[in-house]
């Protein structure tokens, strides 16, 4: 090794300095505060009073954190199952080698994962409207017997949030496996087509194997986005969790204890919980992927 | 492959293109027609124009009430201000940590690495309530200040300028400059950054769309309407306008068009950028 500049010692940390600053200010120092936060009541961030335990003993009681947590698990199963599967789809259609507009595709598919949730919860409060909502409208004049009434969001709430993130998110999951598929090397499926392999068959033993890193990242993306969940339904319901709390989420939950009701404890408590189980996610999902590295 | 199914293939993608271009074409269109005839067609207003179409009937009535009785101007200012600065400088801190992690060896590098991959299991909504305390305490409250500083520091941001450049910056042309008696940020700028631009490009427009789209922040942070950006104000008009359906749907539309031109734009790096940190081994 020769011996290195003295400028060269702390070029690295220069280079450090901004992140980790900021870094510490704004993540780690309220990560470990949001701890402290959990265990006291507060009222606005001025008046603190401790409460040890308190909160999560009163989470673990709350009907109303269980609700937003069965919301938000059934919103995210329509991801995993729903939304994925679409995507996976798109990806495979767009993957055929003699598909001409590739590009174009691609670009239409991905363009609806640019709309912010905000603005799609706007466009889609409109588009889920009774009568004149596109849906309702244009399945209407389609098919006259359409009730043009269908009480979307009134009753299908859960239904019409997993058509939204199917159209807004679809197309942003389509470019990871595109990604993925266009790896798969084609020598081999072409040799195993000669050898008689069907379709299925090659799609099951060659192309799956091959995906299949890329498809546990994207379903532990697509739980961590869908954990997250907020905007959409707090816009869709026009700035509320619905009635009966039926489009209540847990982000939604900690922003109304936390801003609303202005316990800053109770919510630091909800997000903790939030945090966990979604570590719990990743943690599963590497074992099963090291696992799979693990056998042949 | 035969013909019959590649037929069927390019239709299956026209019908889904479609039907992913459905909900924009009805925005456009429902931004342009009055109440009445929102309520009375579809897409287009029924009439004796070309193809069938009231063209006539076609009115910017609604933009110009946009942009007449609501300070929607200023709303579209405050947006642009907030997700420039926050790009550019979330950018600039990300790709120096990602350059100091990928090619110095340094007492601390595993430490820090250690940590940027940690921290990149952080959820948000975790930093919500305590970040608003310490906003408080630092008096940044109801200032662009508090909404910016804490998202200049992304980690993944770091992890992904440190995968990009571990790849693409060969360190013999960074040693050749330290020998020509280059400075270490001139060597950053000049040599480093050009090396990964695409990542720059992709990183830029991530970030610009996390500022721009971001609602839960502005909400919690800001109080001041007139420092609202668009995802706060176009919400609140909502709110006072419920159903005056061509004027939200104005509102959407200059909301989103400039994101959607800034992604035509960079498209092409960003969809690189987007999958380098996932699908390489």
């Amino acid at each position: 090794m020769k011996p290195r500049s003295p400028t060269f010692r702390w070029a690295p940390w220069a280079f450090l300095a901004p992140f980790l600053l900021l870094f510490f200010t704004f993540t780690a120092w309220p990560l470990l505060q949001s701890l402290g936060l959990a265990f006291h009541q507060t009222f606005g961030p001025k008046s603190e009073k401790f409460v040890g335990a308190a909160n999560f003993v009163f989470l673990w009681h709350d009907p109303l954190f269980w609700q937003a947590m069965r919301n938000t698990a059934v919103y995210t199963a329509g991801a995993v199952f729903i939304q994925l599967p679409v995507a996976l789809g798109l990806a495979l259609l767009l993957n055929h080698p003699r598909l001409r507009g590739r590009a174009i595709f691609r670009l239409i598919f991905f363009s609806p994962s640019l709309v912010g949730l905000v603005f799609v919860g706007l466009l889609f409060s409109l588009i889920f409207q009774k009568r004149t909502g596109l849906i309702n409208a244009g399945l209407h004049s389609l098919f006259a017997g359409w009730n043009p009434e269908f009480p979307w969001l009134d009753q299908y709430l859960m239904p019409s949030l997993i058509l939204a993130s199917v159209w807004l998110y679809a197309g942003f999951n389509m470019v990871y496996f595109l990604a993925a598929l266009q790896n798969v090397n084609r020598d081999l499926l072409n040799a195993a087509e000669i050898d008689g392999a069907g379709a299925w068959t090659r799609f099951r033993h060659i192309v799956i194997p091959e995906i299949r890193p890329v498809a546990g990242f994207v379903v532990l993306l697509s739980v961590i986005g869908s954990f997250q969940l907020f905007e959409l339904p707090w816009v869709l319901l026009d700035n509320s969790s619905g009635a009966g709390n039926n489009g209540l989420t847990i982000v939604m939950y900690l922003f109304q204890t936390g801003f609303l009701t202005g316990d800053l404890g109770y919510a630091s408590a909800i997000g903790w919980v939030l945090g966990l189980t979604l570590a719990l996610a990743a943690v599963v999902q590497a074992r099963i992927a090291t696992r799979e590295n693990a056998s042949p | 492959m035969k013909r019959l199914p590649l037929v069927f293939l390019h239709g299956a993608l026209l019908v889904f293109a479609a039907l992913t271009l459905l909900p924009f074409a009805w925005m456009i269109t429902s931004s342009l027609k009055s109440q009445s005839d929102f309520f009375a067609s579809l897409f287009l207003p029924q009439g004796n124009g070309w193809f069938g179409v009231a063209w006539d009937h076609l009115t910017f009535h609604n933009f110009q009430r946009l942009f007449t009785e609501f300070p929607i101007g200023r709303a579209i200012l405050n947006s642009w201000m907030m997700a420039s600065v926050t790009s550019a400088l979330a950018t600039l801190a990300c790709a120096m940590g990602g350059y100091a992690l990928a090619k110095f060896s340094f007492a601390g590098r595993n430490v820090v690495t250690l940590l940027v991959l940690a921290a990149l299991i952080i959820p948000g909504p975790l930093l919500i309530a305590p970040g608003y305390k310490l906003l408080w305490q630092l008096g940044l409250l109801d200032s662009y200040t508090g909404l910016i500083l804490p998202a200049l520091a992304p980690a993944f941001g770091v992890f992904l300028f440190r995968q990009a450049m571990l790849n693409s910056v060969p360190a013999e042309l960074i040693e050749v400059a330290r020998i020509d008696g280059a400075g270490e940020f001139r060597i950053f700028f000049t040599i480093v950054i050009p090396l990964v631009r695409p990542m720059i490009g992709a990183f830029l427009l991530i970030t610009f769309l996390g500022a721009w789209n971001n609602f839960i922040g502005p909400q919690i942070v800001l109080q001041t309407p007139e420092t609202f950006p668009l995802s706060v104000a176009i919400n609140n008009l909502r709110g006072l306008y419920a159903t005056e359906y061509g004027l939200i749907m104005s509102g959407t539309l200059v909301s989103i068009a400039p994101v959607m031109c800034l992604f035509l734009l960079l498209q092409k790096e960003f969809l690189a950028g987007l999958t380098s940190g996932a699908v390489k081994g």
